[in-house]
């Protein structure tokens, strides 16, 4: 008895022992995640030269606020508004014909469907810059450069993959019977799925929404190629914009930063749950 | 025939019907947007063509010929694969490790969550600016560290020499990717069965016990999943090596992407911009396929 007793309590020390040095790892990598952003916000708050002056941890003393005006003054809001319009258009579009490729492929039993299947899960792991001389060629002859709704396009076709797989996984989870059920009461093909498959779908696509939404928000590659003028740019373009006009003011530039970034923190920390069920949702079938 | 085999042919043709007209829109933008390029891409790689001009000059093979010998793409492409054996030995364990301690801690740990995320959320055009500035010799994070400790002024110059610019770029992309494997190994042992960890202290198993003889194993497809994931990604990587060296100093971190845009969209070669671009697409196609069927082959053991 008494031996069992000195066991358990080994066990104790131990199981503490590992929690603590957990613990420890853990905040050291606490540490490299957030010093990038101390740096980032700090030094956004400072005048251009007190940041070689104060040392990049010191806070800033005094606090500088100008900055921030200032970049709404040279036209941040623009950028960011350009933005949010083709990431919106891009979500809704892509939302729409991802469930729609979904449905047949979940649901129905049709010639090729397994082909079509294997031939969009393919396409997952295409190369953005396999296509990019082609589709600045299309956008140039559609008149369409230096015009931010080019931008629609690639990003739909881009998010479509992946979308369409977790869909599909995701429509598969519907239980028969409820077809049956819709079938009974009326419904055919085209109306079950905007009154039952569609509706059911729901929690799937809104992880999907943030899932994408992120992505296109961050996307640079094409936004580099197609747009040129200030004025049709989008916000991650924003960044080398304002560096052209303001090399040498780095606090201005991490204003930028620290404006660019907050949406999709907040997004974050509202939806976090969401983005883990949608990363979940690849796990399972990946 | 009979009845009952012609409702089914009229069942069936309906079906296909309904298939075609919500498959279209996906199929021709997929068409439009990818398999089209891919092909051009292949087509434009035979000429000499400077993307503005409407001469295009037919020059056959002449372009892969001279990628085969492009000592810059192949170093570019060493690059590539340096960069992807870090982002395996680096995100997809730490990443694990983290989501390991999460799990094992409960949702009181939510707050070290959300702190580890934050890094993803960024795009990698505001890492690129934000790490140019860390790694800057004046006024940067490791320069002010090192002068501190040696007690006078010094510059660690990270991103400008060959090859510790690589080996920076690697750390900043493990700084910005371990968030994501993270989350997905967070998933994985979510969807690990309660019923598992329940049999298993039944059996007498301890927490630790459980983590490596149960939870781990039950991982592997994760695993694999995520490592192709980090190889398929690192092969395509572009934007804040773009943003942060455009492939300097001297070609010290020029990777395939960077190599191909330099090529067709400052120097204007885009002839020969698309048979890198066709290079690049051949050897990413090639080493996912070698990696799925040697991971296969292991499965089967």
């Amino acid at each position: 008895m008494r031996d069992r007793m000195a066991n358990s309590d080994k066990e104790i020390i131990k199981s503490r022992i590992a929690w603590g040095i957990a613990f420890l790892l853990a905040f050291f990598w606490l540490l490299i995640s957030l010093i990038p952003f101390v740096f980032m916000v700090f030094n956004s708050f400072r005048k251009q030269f007190d940041m070689l002056q104060q040392g990049p941890l010191h806070a800033p003393d005094p606090w500088y606020f100008d900055n921030y005006p200032q970049i709404v003054q040279n036209g941040i809001f623009g950028y960011f508004g350009r933005s949010v319009l083709i990431v919106a258009i891009s979500l809704v579009l892509m939302l729409i014909i991802s469930s729609f490729a979904a449905y047949p492929l979940s649901r129905m039993k049709f010639r090729l469907r397994n082909f079509i299947y294997a031939g969009i899960i393919a396409m997952m792991s295409i190369p953005m810059h396999v296509t990019l001389i082609p589709i600045f060629k299309m956008t140039n002859a559609m008149g369409l450069y230096n015009n931010k709704f080019s931008l629609i396009g690639p990003y739909v076709a881009f998010a479509l993959p992946m979308s369409v797989f977790i869909l599909t996984g995701f429509m598969m989870t519907i239980p028969r019977e409820v077809e049956e059920a819709a079938v009974i009461d009326g419904c055919n093909k085209y109306s079950m799925f905007f009154r039952i498959i569609w509706p059911l779908s729901k929690s799937g696509l809104s992880t999907l929404a943030i899932y994408n939404g992120v992505s296109m928000w961050n996307e640079f590659a094409f936004a580099n190629t197609f747009l040129n003028d200030a004025r049709e740019k989008t916000l991650p373009l924003a960044l080398g914009q304002f560096k052209g006009e303001f090399s040498m003011n780095m606090p201005m530039i991490l204003s930028v930063l620290v404006l660019s970034a907050l949406p999709m923190i907040v997004l974050f920390i509202i939806f976090q749950d969401k983005l883990v069920k949608g990363m979940m949702a690849g796990a399972v079938k990946g | 025939m009979n009845k009952p085999n012609q409702l089914a042919r009229v069942e069936s043709r309906n079906t296909a019907v309904a298939a075609t007209v919500f498959l279209f829109p996906a199929i021709a933008l997929i068409i439009v947007y990818m398999i089209y390029p891919i092909i051009d891409t292949f087509l434009t790689s035979q000429y000499s063509w400077n993307g503005i001009s409407t001469d295009r000059v037919f020059v056959g093979m002449e372009n892969w010929k001279t990628l085969i010998h492009d000592q810059k793409f192949w170093s570019a492409f060493g690059h590539n694969v340096i960069v992807m054996i870090f982002s395996i030995l680096l995100q997809i364990p730490i990443g694990m490790l983290l989501a390991t301690f999460l799990d094992a801690g409960g949702r009181k740990l939510n707050i070290f969550k959300i702190i580890w995320f934050l890094p993803y959320l960024m795009s990698s055009v505001a890492i690129a600016f934000l790490f140019t500035y860390i790694l800057a010799t004046n006024g940067g994070l490791f320069s002010t560290l090192a002068t501190l400790i040696n007690g006078k002024r010094t510059a660690v110059d990270l991103l400008g020499k060959s090859p510790q610019a690589l080996y920076a770029v690697i750390g900043v992309m493990a700084w910005q990717f371990t968030p994501f494997y993270m989350v997905y190994f967070i998933a994985g042992y979510s969807n690990i069965p309660t019923t598992l960890y329940e049999a298993a202290v039944i059996d007498g198993a301890n927490r630790r016990q459980y983590l490596f003889k149960v939870a781990i194993p039950m991982l592997g497809p994760i695993f694999k999943t995520a490592c192709t994931m980090s190889m398929i990604g690192s092969l395509k990587y572009f934007d804040m090596i773009w943003n942060m060296t455009q492939g300097g100093p001297a070609g010290g971190t020029e990777l395939m992407a960077t190599y191909m845009y330099k090529l067709s969209f400052q120097q204007w070669k885009m002839g020969y911009g698309s048979a890198v671009a066709a290079g690049m697409f051949i050897l990413i196609t090639a080493i996912a396929l070698l990696f799925q069927k040697i991971f296969v082959v292991k499965e089967d053991f």
